[in-house]
This record gives C-alpha cells, structure tokens and sequence, in this order.
C-alpha cells in the first residue's frame, strides 16, 4: 500500500493537525516507509491464530457502583486553558 | 394514495441510572452546578484509567433480555475517534463489533395492529459533556458533569413504516424501560434522545431508498413532526425529479423543518479499535439467567393479566398499565379491598386528575393504597355521595388526613337517618301540593323534582336513593 499526499492531507484533518505545503512531501515519504515496514506483517501467515483485541489475558475488570468524591470544582477548572461561568471555556463550535 | 414505501429506523440513547458513571466512581447526577462530579477518569486527564461499573453492565443485560436480544458471551469496548470539545479524551469509549446485546425484538401496537419491531443492537458507551454556546462572546461552554454518564444505544431494524409507526414505537419502549428500573427515560433532561433514519421506496422494491439521518427532536411529538417533513420530502423530491443525498439533517422545532449540518461536521471517519485500557468481558451464562429472573413483569404482560385476572376493560387497564408506579399501587388496593373495577375507576378517573393536575408522580402522592380504599368503602357503603368522595379525594391528598376525618370534619356524610330525613321531605311535600298531585295521579317520575328539593335543602348531605324511597313512601301514606 502506497501513502499519497492526499492520504496524509486527510489523517492530518482528523487529527486537527496543520501541514505546512513544504513538509507534505517529507511527511508522505515518513509515513509511507512506516506502513510499509509494517506490512511485512502481512507476509506472515495467521490462518490458525485467534482474532484478538487484547494482549494482556485478563478480563472482567468490575467496579462497584458506589460513589467517590471527584475532584473540587476548582481542581477540576485548574487545567483549562480558560474558563468562564464555572465551565471550560472554548473557541465557539457553532457560528 | 403514496406510490411510496417509508422505511425508518431509530437510534435511542438512553441514560442508565446507575449511581455512579460508566467508567468512574464520579456521581451519575442531573443537575448539579458545572464540573463538579468531574474526575481525571471522565476529564481524559493523562494516566487516568476507566473501570466498568458492574451494575451500568447489568442494565445493559437487563434492557437487552427485555428487548428480547441475544446476549453476548463476550463483550468488549472500543474507541470511537472524533474531536468535540464535549468530548476531553479525543475518542468516546463505544461499542463496536461485540455489542452487549443483539438481534432483538419489540412488539408494538399500531393502529390497532400489533407488530413486531427488530433490534438489531444495543450497546454501552459514555455520554459526552454539555455544550453551551456563546454567541455574543464568541465562545463555547463546556460542562463535563454529564461526560461518562452509563448510556445504552439501542439500534432497530429498518423495520418502521411510518411516523406514526415511529411514535408508538418509542412509548412502548419507553415504557418497557421505565418498567425495568434502568432509566427514568425522562426527554427533558436528555436521559432520553432519538436520531433517526429515514427513506423512501417504491412499493414493491426491495432495495433501500437513499436514506437521511435526523438529530436534534426534543420530544417525540418531534420525531414524529421530523419524520413526517421528511417523507414529504422525500416524496416532492423524488416525485420531481431530484436526488436525495444522504446527509445528516437538524429538526428545527421553531420552524418547523429539517435543516442541513454543516458539511465540516459531517467528516465520519471514527476508526474504531479495542480501546487498551478496557480488558474484555465474558459474561457467563448462570449470570444471565440471574438477571432474567429478576426481570419484573413487563407491560404488555402486565395488561393482559390485568384484562384476565380483574376483569378490567382494555381503557382501564391501558391507563393503569402506562404506569408502573400507578399499577403497583392499583394492585397494592386491591388487595386491601378486592373490588378491582372500582378501584381500577377511582384510580383511571379522579386520581389520574389529581396527578396530572399536580404534575406528580404517583409515589409523590400524600395517599396509601389503603387510603384510597377506606375512601372508596365509604362512597360504597353511601355515606358520602360520589362527588363528595372526589372532593374528600382532594382534601386528603392536600393534608395528609384520612378520609374518615375528613368527612367527620367537613360535615359530608350522607343523612340516611329516616327521622331527620322525614322532616325534610314532610316540608318539601307542604310546599309542592301540585307535584304530590301529579305522583299520587300515576306520575311516579315527578317524585325526581321533590328527591332534588329535599336534596337542596339538605346541603347536598342526603343520601337520594334513601330520599327517593322515603319520598315515594310518604307519599302513598297520605
């Protein structure tokens, strides 16, 4: 699989990502090499293995359902980069 | 008459009420100020790791055994990416390939048709924060006391064939859920919210139509208005010659009318993968079969019970059936006084009125079971006229006294004492020689005019089947 300049155009838009005109061709190469040297995985041949989504063989991971204090109001407001009104406060999201 | 087919189906977003959110020990609670039942768990702070709350699991084993779907054996979850900023990580943990339930059922009446509607799925994942937005400071508020609040996703199959359809669709399974205990299903607090897709075929064609999805209906009076705006649509669209392009649209309730998102919002592309931090889950057999046996009676179940074992006309049990609380203690009466059509009357009647005039629930009511019942002997018994039993109806739920301590207090029981009631009626006939005439002449039904002048002069306080036999009696003495 090949990674085009359109390809890296559009994983940098979901990830919200700026790329400047001049560094698209060093990302696309970057990117390219990677998913390449991923792909030798294909060569392998996983016919009797189990799908998996997990590595670690543990499951049923339970909490119980009963209260704990969260964090003051204050603490909580003390990683936003703004706030206002008691709430984070964000560039508008609807014009 | 339509050349068209309407296909819909329905996505519903339901709230669970667990006590404590899906993946954190922070309070699960409406309405409390901003960002405080905020921890790193639901903020997506660094470092910070989810845990599945048990009971969140359960519910969603509960509604799925109701909704007549396969459990899976085993169940895991996954990221679904995308950037909000009511979203802090990044991604909303979901559900992707392993949902906790799948391939169910739920039957509905329709136009007086009962139907079967298929689930395709219904599967956990956390709410996201609330978003407020500022225009005149050019902003966005964010709330995340609502972030990782347990949700349930409950998906059906293109199985609906009108808005209509939709509509009854959604009360049953509002009330099947209500019925379970897993959410208040309450739309005005958004612990209920339904998209919905939507498209047209030819009658006849087996292929789907273009489809468009529905957000933003606050009620489902507005999925159905949506709905409705959007066959026609279709239809005026297709009819004329245009193209339908699938799209997500916003129901303006103001105007009426569907309107187009913003393409930018539009960009799907989730790339859903086991979320790491989640281990999966095998949910053994003997835990289901607990669960199912716990399940309470539904109410469709409860209906036909109610038509079988009390008697009940379809009306009465329908209104009692539409809520749990209301049919509990419908039940809890009749076993204080085992006349159910009576009760089924006071209660489909004067006690509905009361709660809707009150805006309140049953259990908010200042009246036992037994308390209605004590009432409602009285009224049988005749010592108070069934519209003073309403009036004593209302006192008690207003005090908090019992119905014998009205009635004693307010001077409403019923005068069947002949003695008082004979110098009533002796005046009554003094005063109408005329009609005592007409009776004695062979018009019995004059006697109704003496019972509503004697009633009169009573205060409303006599007993008229006694006053009518008195009357009638004195009458062929003289």
């Amino acid at each position: 699989m090949s990674i085009s300049k359109e390809d890296v155009k559009y994983v940098a838009a979901l990830a919200r990502m700026d790329v400047p005109e001049d560094k698209l061709e060093g990302f696309t190469r970057n990117l390219g090499d990677i998913v390449h040297y991923v792909e030798q995985l294909q060569k392998l041949d996983v016919e009797h293995v189990k799908p998996t989504s997990h590595a670690v063989p543990v499951g049923n991971v339970f909490r119980q359902d009963v209260v704990k204090a969260s964090l003051t109001h204050n603490q909580a407001l003390s990683v936003a980069v703004e706030a206002k009104d008691g709430c984070f406060k964000v560039p508008l999201v609807i014009e | 008459m339509s050349q068209f087919e309407t296909v819909i189906g329905l996505e519903v977003h339901l709230q669970l009420s667990t006590k404590t959110k899906i993946f954190c020990s922070c309070a699960n609670q409406y309405g409390c100020p901003p960002n405080t039942n905020v921890c790193p768990v639901c903020l997506g702070l660094p470092g910070s790791l989810p845990v599945l709350n048990h009971q969140a699991l359960l519910y969603g084993i509960t509604a799925g055994l109701a909704l007549n779907a396969q459990i899976n054996p085993f169940i895991k979850f996954d990221r679904k990416n995308y950037y909000y900023p009511d979203l802090p990580k990044g991604y909303q943990i979901s559900q992707y390939d392993y949902p906790v339930a799948k391939d169910g059922f739920l039957k509905i009446k329709s136009g007086g048709q009962e139907k079967r509607i298929g689930i395709k799925r219904a599967h956990l994942e956390e709410d996201a924060g609330k978003l407020v937005h500022d225009n005149m400071f050019g902003c966005s508020l964010v709330d995340y006391n609502r972030t990782g609040t347990p949700l349930i996703e409950i998906v059906t199959e293109p199985d609906l064939r009108s808005p209509q359809e939709a509509y009854d669709y959604l009360n049953t399974l509002k009330l099947t859920l209500q019925y379970l205990g897993v959410s208040d299903c309450d739309m005005e607090k958004g612990s209920l919210r339904c998209d919905a897709n939507v498209s047209i075929r030819p009658i006849g064609q087996s292929a789907l139509g273009t489809k468009t999805e529905l957000k933003n209906m606050n009620s489902f009076r507005a999925v159905k208005m949506a709905l409705e705006y959007e066959v026609r649509r279709h239809e005026q669209t297709i009819t004329s010659g245009g193209k339908i392009f699938q799209e997500t649209l916003l129901w303006n309730d103001e105007k009426a009318m569907t309107i187009t998102m913003r393409s930018k919002e539009q960009a799907h592309d989730y790339r859903y993968f086991p979320d790491p931090d989640l281990v999966p889950f095998a949910i053994d057999q003997s835990v289901i079969e607990q669960v199912r046996k716990q399940l309470p009676e539904l109410p469709q179940d409860k209906f036909l019970r109610f038509l079988s074992q009390y008697g009940l006309s379809e009306y009465d049990a329908n209104m009692l059936v539409a809520d749990r609380g209301i049919a509990d203690f419908f039940e809890a009466a009749v076993k204080e006084y085992p006349h159910a059509k009576k009760i089924a009357n006071w209660m489909a009647g004067p006690v509905l009125m009361e709660l809707n005039d009150r805006k309140i629930s049953i259990n908010e009511l200042k009246i036992t079971p037994q308390g209605l019942v004590a009432l409602i002997a009285r009224v049988e018994e005749g010592l108070v006229s069934n519209l003073a039993g309403k009036d004593v109806l209302t006192a008690m739920l207003n005090g908090g006294k019992t119905a014998d301590e009205i009635i004693k207090d307010k001077g409403l029981a019923q005068v069947s004492d002949d003695s008082a009631l004979f110098e009533i009626i002796d005046e009554v006939i003094a005063q109408n020689p005329t009609v005592v005439e007409q009776i004695k002449s062979g018009k019995p039904q004059a006697a109704g005019f003496l019972v509503g002048q004697a009633m009169k002069k009573s205060g409303g306080r006599a007993n008229p089947k006694k006053l009518n036999e008195l009357i009638t009696r004195r009458i062929a003495d003289v």
